[in-house]
């Protein structure tokens, strides 16, 4: 009987095994959030009814469930990537106001260029502007001066206000004085969108960064040396292998990753530069990234379901009157429930 | 700089630094125990919108600073469980721990969005209020957490350097296995250090709240919390630097609040930038000197009691 039950179990793919997993996962931070909403005087299953109706149910909201997943599955990448060599990237939030004000240069600096031409450019820009800013956390731990988790934290802060400066300043928008932003951008700087959504073609840069991230990392030599200094960095070193280089190139295209999800934002949503365009994008992506333990298509999974959950946010606050940042707490509960499962050693590869 | 602006940014630097200070003072405890708290920003959401929900319904400020310290130091607890008692990873804990306090300070807070709230009584001795340098600022008219803060300060390195209680923390804080082995238990212990830790944490984010802003909003904290995990680091994980450290953070947010108000003609965003840069580039100066004053045990995870 039970050597039966262990080779049905044997014949149950992995994938399956693990979707079963997280779907276990959730369910239960589910229940304990209900609790909570209960506590709160709320109404916990209309609030999962009004999400599922509004997201899964109905393609409209199914369409902007993509619109969501696209900031995230690129925040996500910018983690995953350092996260293969023992690096901690917490500062997505930063680097991609960052891409998004650069690539907002681009849009601003350029406006006659053709759309062929000024697109390219424009990714390219973003992708920098989060690159750079990565790489100063990069070169301070490289040179072993300072931890990269507490200077991209304090990078996060600073970002934004650059942004601030110069919707405020220079690029202050004459025709909205009451609402500072920058003026809109030209129509050859918008991402094209699709199907009469908000979907945009910062979703097919968000697929090809992971698909990118899959490739590096597991089909390259260059993907072997950085999971390499991620498994041993002494020996990495005594190997021949540049450790030092690799760590700023890690942090500064994980940057990138997340400055074209800024770029994404300006180009393919907002068409202008303006405040508070992330509403924690970079912090998120840190979670689904590390919910997915780094792997590609878990990190596809866990957006999609954060997709969800800050829809579910909204959807908080439009239907139960509750702060959006109220949510929150659900993506808490989610990390406490899998860094709980799992002890630190085989987290902390 | 002129006197009244020297004088001006003592007093800010006094205000703004407190709270910086406690939740320094509380994460050095915790850190001198061998764990890292990345989510002390949380804590200080907690501490600032539990101590301002009591204070805006029941009318008692002490109340609310009561609250602000016992919420701080349950979450610290519930942050314990999962990395003394789960052993889960410290960092991706304490990011989880921002969320949790970025989340909870919400559902308690926004019920008082826009409360009037009677903020922490201030008292100025008559004696130093007579001064003619002292009367046309905030210095010495102060409240109990500010008048109290030096002397936590005090109390906080006498308990870690002076007691035998804080000998153990700080041996478990270096080597949990020696001190396991010489008899003590590592997890009691680093319960103990993180609930203390966490009343600090809670005490600091309900300055904000119930003194310095007297009122609530989402995300009010704005990276202290960040700020103070850089300062224990600024000040080497000792309790009397610290105080020197908050009194230098208080001060650069201090400068750029009196040059705002002096209309001097600086864009108030790159002023904003100054403490985190200032962090930055302290930590930057600071480099490889302190690991050297780092608790050996930092970050890692004990599994030899079990």
């Amino acid at each position: 009987m039970s050597g039966d039950r262990r080779s049905a179990a044997r014949r149950i793919p992995p994938a399956v095994l693990n979707a079963g997993r997280y779907g276990g996962i959730v369910i239960i931070v589910l229940a304990v959030f209900g609790g909570i909403l209960l506590a709160a005087g709320k109404n916990p299953i209309k609030a999962y009814a009004d999400t599922f109706t509004y997201t899964l149910a109905n393609a409209y909201g199914f369409s902007e469930l993509l619109v969501r997943m696209t900031p995230i599955l690129l925040t996500a990448v910018a983690v995953a990537i350092p996260s293969r060599l023992g690096l901690i990237n917490v500062g997505g939030e930063g680097q991609f106001y960052l891409g998004a004000w650069l690539a907002s240069a681009g849009a601003l600096g350029f406006p006659h260029l053709p759309a062929w031409v000024l697109l390219p450019i424009l990714t390219l820009l973003g992708f920098i502007g989060g690159a750079l800013w990565a790489a100063i956390p990069g070169i301070l731990r490289a040179r072993k001066l300072v931890n990269e988790t507490i200077s991209t934290l304090l990078l996060n802060y600073v970002a934004p206000l650059i942004v601030s400066y110069f919707i405020f300043g220079p690029w202050r928008s004459p025709e909205s004085s009451a609402y500072p932003q920058s003026p809109a951008f030209p129509a050859t700087a918008r991402l094209p969108s699709f199907f009469n959504t908000r979907i945009h073609a910062g979703l097919l840069i968000a697929l090809a960064a992971l698909l990118l991230y899959w490739f590096l990392m597991e089909k390259t030599r260059w993907g072997l040396q950085m999971r390499s200094i991620g498994g041993n960095q002494e020996a990495s070193q005594r190997l021949g292998i540049p450790v030092a280089a690799w760590i700023v190139i890690a942090l500064a295209i994980g940057g990138g990753m997340a400055g074209l999800a800024g770029m994404g934002e300006v180009s393919g949503i907002h068409g202008r530069l303006r405040q508070g365009l992330s509403p924690g994008y970079g912090f998120t992506g840190f979670l689904i990234s590390w919910l997915a333990g780094g792997r590609p298509l878990g990190i596809l999974f866990m957006a999609f379901v954060f997709a969800i959950i800050t829809s579910a946010g909204d959807i908080l606050q439009i239907t139960q009157g509750l702060p959006y940042s109220v949510i929150n707490i659900l993506l808490a509960l989610l990390l406490f429930v899998f860094v709980a499962r799992r002890p630190a050693q085989r987290i902390a590869r | 700089m002129s006197a009244p602006l020297a004088l001006g940014v003592l007093a800010g630097a006094v205000l703004s630094g407190t709270s910086l200070l406690y939740a320094t003072l509380g994460e050095t405890i915790v850190e001198r125990g061998g764990i890292v708290n990345l989510g002390l920003e949380g804590i200080l959401l907690v501490g600032a919108s539990v101590g301002f929900a009591l204070a805006a319904s029941t009318g008692s400020a002490w109340l609310g600073l009561v609250g602000a310290a016992l919420a701080g130091g349950l979450a610290n607890l519930l942050f314990g469980w999962l990395v003394v008692s789960r052993k889960a990873n410290q960092l991706a804990s304490g990011l989880a721990m921002m969320f949790f306090g970025i989340g909870v300070s919400a559902l308690v807070g926004g019920p008082f969005v826009g409360a009037v709230i009677k903020g922490l009584p201030k008292w100025r001795p008559s004696f130093l209020a007579a001064l003619p340098w002292v009367k046309a600022t905030t210095l010495f008219n102060y409240d109990i957490l500010i008048w109290l803060a030096v002397p936590v300060a005090l109390l906080v390195w006498w308990a870690l350097f002076k007691t035998r209680w804080g000998l153990g923390l700080r041996a478990v804080g270096e080597s949990p296995a020696a001190a396991f082995a010489a008899g003590r238990d590592p997890s009691v212990i680093q319960y103990q250090g993180l609930f203390a830790g966490g009343v600090l944490g809670g005490l600091a984010g309900a300055h904000l709240s119930l003194s310095l802003t007297l009122t609530w909003a989402e995300g009010m904290t704005a990276g202290r919390g960040f700020i103070a995990i850089a300062l224990v680091i600024f000040s080497k994980w000792h309790p009397l630097r610290a105080i020197v450290g908050a009194l230098v953070f208080g001060g650069a947010e201090a400068l750029q609040l009196e040059l705002q108000a002096r209309g001097a003609d600086v864009s108030p965003f790159l002023l904003d930038m100054i403490p985190y840069v200032l962090t930055l580039l302290v930590l930057l100066a600071w480099g490889g000197a302190r690991r050297l004053a780092a608790p050996a045990g930092l970050g890692r995870t004990f599994y030899g009691s079990d």
